[in-house]
């Protein structure tokens, strides 16, 4: 009896926070991390000329005199529509191929044993040093000398394959069973087969993780783009608005449209999938 | 049969051109250019070295690094702590606080440029409502003040980033070691420094290399804002890479920059892995 009581006291008080010094420090923390969205969208549905008187006040945060026109004007400045459509194309294809090919090289390096794969390990750990910023340079020289500038696929392609992806992986196979594959090879399933119908749908949330994380570089690359294209037709979102900046009038309603407009579909995969946004952040973590 | 297009692709667009940069570094080479290449051994080296926009500029990455890494580190770890507490709302919070990590950076950029403006801005509006017009900085326009609005525009863009991470960290921490703490009679402050903090260790040291890495390479914000101006206030040694590589089309000498960046970068991470060994043995 006494030991069930003492139970019951020490969970009815356990140590009591005041929650209020919480709620202000998160409250004045989101304000800080979410004025500038919430300025960006009031300006992109504001008549342009009232943006930078409104600017420096409290008046910055209300679409006030209401105006849908700047999305019209930014997507005939900018060639928008064909920009998204060129964002879309590379983070899609590379992020489908780079699955393909990190997870068939992670799980290479995890389960099949051939002779290079400890040294091969060692050195995919190796190169996740190597930063892209490095390679750009000469990669930009190969890529003139072969004529490649200009297109979409030279966005893509040295983005595939990556060293910490394939890594992220290949701890997550490291970790499963291996009862399960070994049951499944002697039912009779080839290496691919075992791949295919039985990893892959245990992998699941390794996929999600690096899609995602894969996805958010991808979208947001501004180096590798800014020098292989120089024609709107190939060039991803983010470069296009330099366009904005360059070519007078500079109009803020036109830039604050384009820039929701390349901030808002990533904002709502967040919002739609955040779960997984949250875990594959902090699996990425996990590498530590 | 697995790994070959993984192989191919990485020796494609790493490892070969890594080991051309190398070579190149010890060349004439220019971008479009029809002279003859010629070995130069390391006079591109040499110069890059003697160079005192280099040294500002690496002073610049410096001094980026110093303030980021303590601030954003800091700020994360409280923002993890936060949003880690058994309140309503929680998971409403830690949303909003990771919501700047999807805005692309160069849209961040443009966002910041109009409330930084000097004159114009949100945040001098604010600043000077709250001082009566005495603290209105230059911001981007001025060479005391662009590197701290590069700086704000990096932690504002990414805390949410390392604050999951670290959340991660806290929530790896076996609950018994708080109530045997609490029962000991430790403080909430005792509990921090001597509970949390050495739990975190391992991630703490994660976040804080990741971070430094990250500060080396600082560009994108850079190069949307400033270009390294005012006078290379901001210049950093990536913005010098491109600027030497691209724009001048001096890629021999770039190649130079990106070996020495490199060799930087994997000193840092080695010092990283020191850091993990000994706490392991």
């Amino acid at each position: 009896m006494s030991t069930a009581a003492e139970a019951t006291t020490r969970k009815a008080r356990p140590v009591r926070e005041r929650s209020w010094p919480t709620y202000l420090a998160l409250t004045l923390l989101a304000v800080f991390f979410l004025f500038p969205l919430v300025m960006m969208l009031a300006s992109a549905f504001k008549q342009d000329a009232a943006i930078l008187p409104d600017s420096n006040s409290l008046k910055a945060f209300i679409p006030n005199p209401f105006d849908g026109t700047n999305f019209q004007d930014a997507a005939d400045r900018a060639d928008m529509w064909i920009l998204a459509r060129n964002s879309a194309i590379i983070s899609i294809v590379t992020v489908i191929a780079g699955l393909a090919v990190n997870s068939t090289f992670g799980y290479a390096l995890a389960r099949l044993p051939f002779k290079m794969s400890k040294p091969l390990l060692l050195g995919v750990i190796a190169l996740t040093i190597i930063p892209f910023q490095a390679v750009a340079i000469p990669l930009l020289f190969l890529v003139s000398e072969l004529g490649w500038r200009d297109t979409l696929y030279v966005q893509m392609l040295p983005f595939i394959a990556s060293p910490l992806f394939t890594y992220l992986f290949y701890s997550f196979f490291l970790a499963i069973p291996t009862e399960i594959e070994e049951a499944a090879r002697i039912d009779g399933c080839g290496p691919v087969r075992t791949f295919w119908q039985v990893v892959l749908p245990l992998a699941k949330p390794a996929f999600a993780t690096v899609g995602i994380l894969q996805f958010l570089q991808i979208w947001g690359e501004y180096l590798w783009p800014v020098l292989v294209t120089t024609d709107s037709s190939v060039r991803p979102l983010p470069v296009g608005i330099a366009v904005f900046y360059t070519q007078p009038p500079i109009s803020w309603g036109d830039i604050m449209a384009y820039a929701t407009l390349t901030v808002v579909p990533m904002i709502v995969v967040f919002i739609l999938f955040q779960r997984w946004f949250i875990q594959s952040v902090a699996r990425s973590g996990l590498k530590g | 049969m697995f790994s070959l297009p993984g192989l191919i692709l990485l020796g494609l667009f790493l490892i070969l051109p890594f080991v051309f940069a190398i070579y190149l570094s010890f060349t004439n080479q220019k971008l479009a250019s029809p002279l003859p290449v010629r070995w130069v051994g390391f006079d591109n080296y040499h110069r890059v070295l003697t160079d005192g926009d280099f040294w500002r500029a690496f002073a610049n990455n410096l001094l980026f690094a110093a303030v980021v890494v303590p601030v954003q580190t800091g700020l994360a770890l409280w923002m993890a702590i936060l949003v880690n507490k058994r309140i309503r709302a929680a998971k409403v919070f830690r949303a909003i606080f990771f919501l700047p990590v999807v805005v692309v950076m160069t849209v961040a950029a443009v966002i910041w440029f109009l409330l930084l403006d000097p004159n114009r801005g949100l945040v001098n509006g604010f600043l000077g409502a709250i001082t009566f017009g005495a603290v209105e900085p230059g911001w981007l326009q001025s060479t005391l003040w662009a590197m701290p609005a590069i700086i704000i525009i990096s932690i504002w863009q990414g805390a949410g980033f390392q604050m999951i991470i670290l959340l991660a960290g806290l929530q790896d921490i076996p609950q018994e070691l708080y109530e045997a703490a609490s029962i000991d009679g430790a403080t909430k402050r005792q509990q921090f420094f001597y509970v949390t903090l050495p739990q975190l260790r391992n991630t703490l040291i994660f976040v804080i290399t990741i971070t430094m890495i990250l500060a080396f390479r600082l560009f994108d914000q850079v190069w949307a804002l400033t270009r390294g101006g005012p006078l290379n206030s901001t210049d950093t040694v990536m913005v010098q890479l491109v600027d030497t590589g691209f724009e001048r089309k001096q890629i021999a000498v770039a190649s130079a920059i990106a070996v020495i960046f490199f060799v930087v970068v994997l000193s840092l991470t080695l010092i990283q892995r020191i850091f993990l060994k000994e706490e392991r043995s």
